[in-house]
């Protein structure tokens, strides 16, 4: 689904030139979940930016779904982000005067999809986050934890079967944190693909991989391991 | 302590025979604390001679089973219960960290690489949350609420190890030349 390889960003030039990132190589595959973390300044976002193909790499190539980036003209680009990626912000990044449902259905409206079919496509999105009962309220008058659920269904809606969140939790208490982690976990195994960034460990936790990153490198990767649905007893006593 | 006190919180519920005990505390623990029924019997002595428990009739839990010696909670067994669920638990003096121990020592030698026993340990407590969460994941909000809870508390004690980690490492790095 996503490949870095090789893949660096160096900002500025000269004596001045900042390495933000690299050499990185990873790959992600379709369906899975994989989290970032690191210390501020390691990389993360700049590597969740190169992903989304908002940056393009100093040297190296990102892979999106078999495509090199860098054979990518600027619309082909756009075109490939609205249809293929979503992003959540930590900030949710709603537009205040649409509603839930106007929020959802907008990116695919932009994308040419006739306004009932969007409508239709957004309320499923939002059955999915468990908000059908809230699709016509107003992104003032949902909690946060609401509010992060309509962001993460605007981001997964229609075609789109990539989603890129940095820090999603960040603005949310820890309950209504587990639950985007949960749904983001359910949306994966649905078949969609996620990269979270994050800098808490207990959602980190949610994902199948945790990349490390440390001055712009991976230091580390852990997988979760292959727990049994037996007897709850077992981890601790082993 | 943990243990005396358990009894006398299972008891406060209902009169019980000691392998009763060993399954009602097992039960409410999740079965993340295994009890012997010996440790049981052993305690539940002691509880009766310092007046917190007495032996009341015996019974047999269904029909054809044989008798079993029931223990009550006396007045005093209550109050110190109380006593115990109003005092509040705190790690003082601190129980031993083998991992603070462990970082601490490298610290202090020459020859041993602290960024290596670190960036090993992070590995492996992220994994062990990973396995955690699983294991949340599954659970039943309502029919295992002991075992999220307990999960719960499991989960944030390897975050804390975590972040302390990432905070020996950012201060170890300021310590650099």
């Amino acid at each position: 689904m996503l490949a870095f390889e090789d893949v660096t960003r160096v900002h500025g030039d000269g004596e001045r030139a900042v390495r933000a990132l690299g050499p990185v190589a990873f790959e992600i595959r379709a369906g899975e979940f994989v989290a970032i973390m690191g210390p501020s300044g390691s990389g993360k976002s700049t590597l969740l930016s190169l992903a989304g193909a908002l940056d393009q790499p100093s040297d190296g190539r990102v892979h999106l779904q078999g495509q090199d980036l860098a054979t990518l003209g600027a619309a082909e680009l756009a075109a490939l982000r609205r249809r293929t990626i979503g992003f959540v912000f930590q900030d949710f990044n709603l537009l205040p005067g649409l509603t839930a449902l106007e929020n959802v259905a907008l990116p695919l409206e932009l994308d040419g999809t006739p306004g009932r079919e969007a409508r239709e496509q957004a309320n499923e999105a939002l059955a999915r986050v468990q908000l059908e009962r809230l699709t016509g309220r107003f992104p003032d008058d949902l909690s946060g934890g609401e509010r992060q659920r309509v962001a993460i269904a605007r981001a997964f809606v229609g075609p789109r079967r990539m989603l890129l969140a940095d820090e999603p939790t960040g603005a949310l208490d820890s309950v209504t944190g587990e639950l985007v982690m949960r749904l983001m976990r359910d949306q994966c195994e649905r078949g969609l693909t996620a990269v979270l960034v994050t800098h808490d460990p207990s959602h980190a936790a949610w994902a199948d991989r945790v990349l490390y990153l440390r001055d712009g490198r991976l230091v580390d990767e852990t997988c979760a391991p292959e727990t049994g649905s037996g007897s709850p007893v077992l981890p601790l006593r082993g | 302590m943990t243990v005396k006190n358990s009894l006398l919180a299972i008891l406060a519920q209902e009169p019980a025979h000691g392998y009763g005990l060993k399954s009602a505390f097992e039960e409410s623990t999740a079965g993340a604390w295994p009890l012997n029924v010996g440790q049981v019997y052993t305690t539940l002595a002691r509880l009766e001679r310092d007046g917190l428990v007495e032996t009341g009739p015996s019974r047999s839990s269904s029909e054809g089973e044989r008798e079993r010696q029931t223990w009550n909670l006396t007045v005093e067994g209550r109050s110190t219960l109380e006593g115990w669920y109003r005092k509040p638990v705190l790690d003082d003096p601190p129980a031993r960290d083998e991992l603070a121990i462990k970082v601490l020592l490298a610290v202090a030698a020459d020859q041993v690489d602290v960024a290596e026993i670190l960036q090993i340990q992070r590995a492996a407590s992220m994994q062990r949350l990973q396995e955690l969460t699983q294991h949340k994941r599954r659970a039943d909000p309502e029919a295992e609420l002991p075992w999220l809870l307990l999960l719960d508390a499991l989960i944030l004690k390897v975050k804390a190890e975590l972040e302390w980690i990432e905070l020996c490492e950012a201060r170890l790095r300021g310590r650099r030349p």
